[in-house]
């Protein structure tokens, strides 16, 4: 374990480096585009203004002061709004965290259950749809099921529950998250329904389960006390992977119901060549990617007593 | 008590097949839904090839006449706000969206193969320094990593497919890697090289292709994958620029300003990508069950 908290730790540092270099390695900086949008190209007041943002300074230089600030909890401040990207950020983590919240539940509460029913019923009809159901799901882009929702709404109710201040009471907030959650949940409850449906007919197949019939237990504790137990365990790894992914799909939603939570806010940042805003954000979502797969190993581990961490 | 019939079991399992013609219904008849994704894989590949000649119009031209028409005889998908024709542009779209897929699946693949094998075979520093590289570049959601190598790269065709190329090399590299490390074991490879075989001929010649079933499952599920980056880098302007059809640039042009006039610039392109990614899952499906029975239910 403690070997592989300092895996965790490197993957970490390693990241920093990459994301670093590959910002650099953007064609123009935020001066550049500020510039581009004046019409008019000073040089002189171009390096006075990377001179303030550090610009000029060699690339391990810039690389050491982000690290050393990142150390002292100091983020640095936006190159666009200027205000400290500690700010900018902090408000905009809890709307994509309650989105990605709402998204896995509603994922699990539909992907579990069918991808059971899709493997106790294996080959029907009823299998088969929602076979055809769950694969179109991972095939859909989401901002694609994210523009028909919204049209669908749009011509049904004449308008959509749309974000313009921070809402006010539970009620609110859950009628405005519901439909982006729903669009980018789709596909990760298309991807749990099917991880449920294998792993449930793997485990289905299984001498314990035969031993189990035999002795005359009926079908339904069969399939959903001794069974199920058993299948849910990758269940979790595919849970707890997709609660970190999500800001990919995220990224996309946000940008079409136009919520201002960060996985939008990332892309704003990258068009704008705002370097501050780009590498902590990147480097918060990789912390959650290695936090949550550092603790699906552990929960793995304690769920089932047959997997043990040698060190 | 379960009758077993021995000539169904026989059948099932193909043990009649003697002709090519009687192979392809044996498929046809235990993957049904493979045949389907088959086929709209390969209208898409079609029309990719043969854009000039199915498109009847021109997808770059502008007809101001024509701005937001419905779908029409002429204009069989509707005309987008300048004009151009929607059917045009997704023919023409199916040609980007395919280059950019299988570009990258392939660049992507070649990479992860190279990796994974010299991971697996020579172990080492090598394997441990290769094994990091891969944990950092898993650390990022596919699309998150793609975004941010395509805004580094500058947008153009090239850059995207590596921008897309890129983020799936570590899961070719894992799956060949794994591979690897159990085939260098087996009898065969060391008969191999208690025979005089080279290290490097022994990996080509006998460890590469008993990796190839696993590596075509997941190419081709990766093919889909590629497709929905694509298309999401494009819709966020990260993507394939003007003036090639991208499918998910599309989608961005129309979808704010005239999804309430025009639907149709909204529905049609989103299909395109949704049917030709749910051919390519129903064949990469059928092909794990095929090449990797383990995992057949």
């Amino acid at each position: 374990m403690v070997k592989r908290f300092f895996l965790m730790l490197l993957t970490l540092i390693g990241m920093s480096i990459i994301i670093f270099v590959l910002l650099r390695l953007m064609p123009g900086n935020i001066v550049d585009i500020m510039f581009d949008s004046a019409g008019f190209v000073d040089p002189a007041e171009k390096a006075i203004i990377e001179k303030e943002l550090g610009l000029d300074q060699p690339i391990a230089v810039q690389y050491g002061q982000w690290i050393w600030g990142l150390m002292q909890w100091d983020l640095g401040f936006s190159y666009v709004s200027e205000m400290p990207a500690v700010d900018e950020l902090g408000p905009r983590i809890p709307i994509t965290a309650k989105l990605a919240a709402l998204a896995l539940f509603f994922s699990v509460l539909f992907g579990v259950p069918l991808g059971v029913i899709s493997a106790v019923k294996q080959d029907t009809w009823l299998d088969y749809g929602l076979r055809v159901i769950s694969l179109s799901g991972l095939s859909m882009p989401s901002f694609w099921l994210a523009l028909l929702i919204l049209m669908f709404c749009v011509a049904q109710f004449g308008s959509i529950p749309i974000y313009l201040d921070p809402p006010e009471n539970l009620w609110d907030e859950l009628l405005l998250y519901s439909l982006p959650a729903a669009a980018v949940g789709f596909r990760s409850s298309a991807l749990i329904m099917r991880l449920t449906r294998s792993s449930m007919l793997e485990v289905l197949r299984q001498d314990y389960i035969r031993t189990a019939r035999s002795k005359g237990a009926s079908e339904n504790t069969v399939n959903y006390s001794h069974a199920l137990k058993n299948a849910f365990l990758p269940v979790t790894t595919i849970i707890g992977i997709e609660a970190a992914f999500l800001i990919g799909g995220l990224i996309i939603t946000e940008t079409v119901f136009n919520i201002p939570g960060v996985a939008h806010f990332l892309v704003e940042a990258i068009l704008m060549r705002d370097y501050p805003i780009v590498q902590n954000l990147v480097m918060l979502v990789a912390l959650i990617v290695v936090t949550v797969n550092f603790l699906v190993d552990l929960t793995y581990g304690a769920l089932d007593p047959r997997i043990k961490y040698a060190d | 008590m379960v009758d077993i019939d021995h000539n169904a079991e026989l059948a099932r399992a193909g043990a009649n097949i003697d002709s090519r013609w009687s192979a392809i219904l044996h498929f046809a008849r235990h993957y049904p839904l493979a045949l389907f994704g088959i086929a709209i894989v390969i209208v898409f590949v079609l029309a990719a090839i043969f854009a000039e000649f199915i498109a009847t119009h021109d997808p770059i031209s502008t007809h101001a006449a024509l701005s937001l028409s419905p779908p029409t005889a002429n204009n069989i998908l509707g005309s987008d706000m300048m004009g151009r024709d929607m059917f045009a542009r997704i023919v023409y779209g199916a040609r980007i969206s395919l280059i950019v897929a299988v570009s990258s699946t392939l660049l992507g693949g070649i990479i992860g193969v190279f990796i994974g094998l010299m991971s697996g075979y020579l172990l080492g520093w090598f394997d441990l320094l290769m094994q990091r590289v891969i944990d950092i570049m898993q650390a990022l959601p596919l699309l998150v990593l793609a975004l941010v190598m395509a805004a580094s790269l500058g947008p153009s065709l090239e850059n995207t497919i590596l921008a897309i190329s890129i983020p799936l090399v570590p899961r070719v590299a894992r799956v060949v890697r794994s591979s690897t490390l159990s085939l260098r074991e087996m009898p065969f490879v060391e008969a191999a090289r208690a025979a005089g075989m080279s290290e490097l001929r022994v990996a080509i010649r006998h460890v590469l292709p008993n990796t190839l079933a696993p590596l075509i499952v997941l190419a081709t599920a990766q093919l889909g994958s590629a497709i929905l980056v694509e298309a999401s880098l494009s819709f966020l302007g990260l993507g394939v620029p003007e003036p090639h059809p991208s499918w998910g640039r599309m989608l961005s042009e129309n979808a704010a300003e005239y999804a309430r006039v025009a639907p149709w610039l909204v529905i049609f392109p989103g299909l395109a990508i949704s049917l030709v990614v749910f051919g390519t899952n129903l064949l990469g499906d059928a092909l794990r069950d095929i090449l990797d029975p383990r995992q057949r239910h």
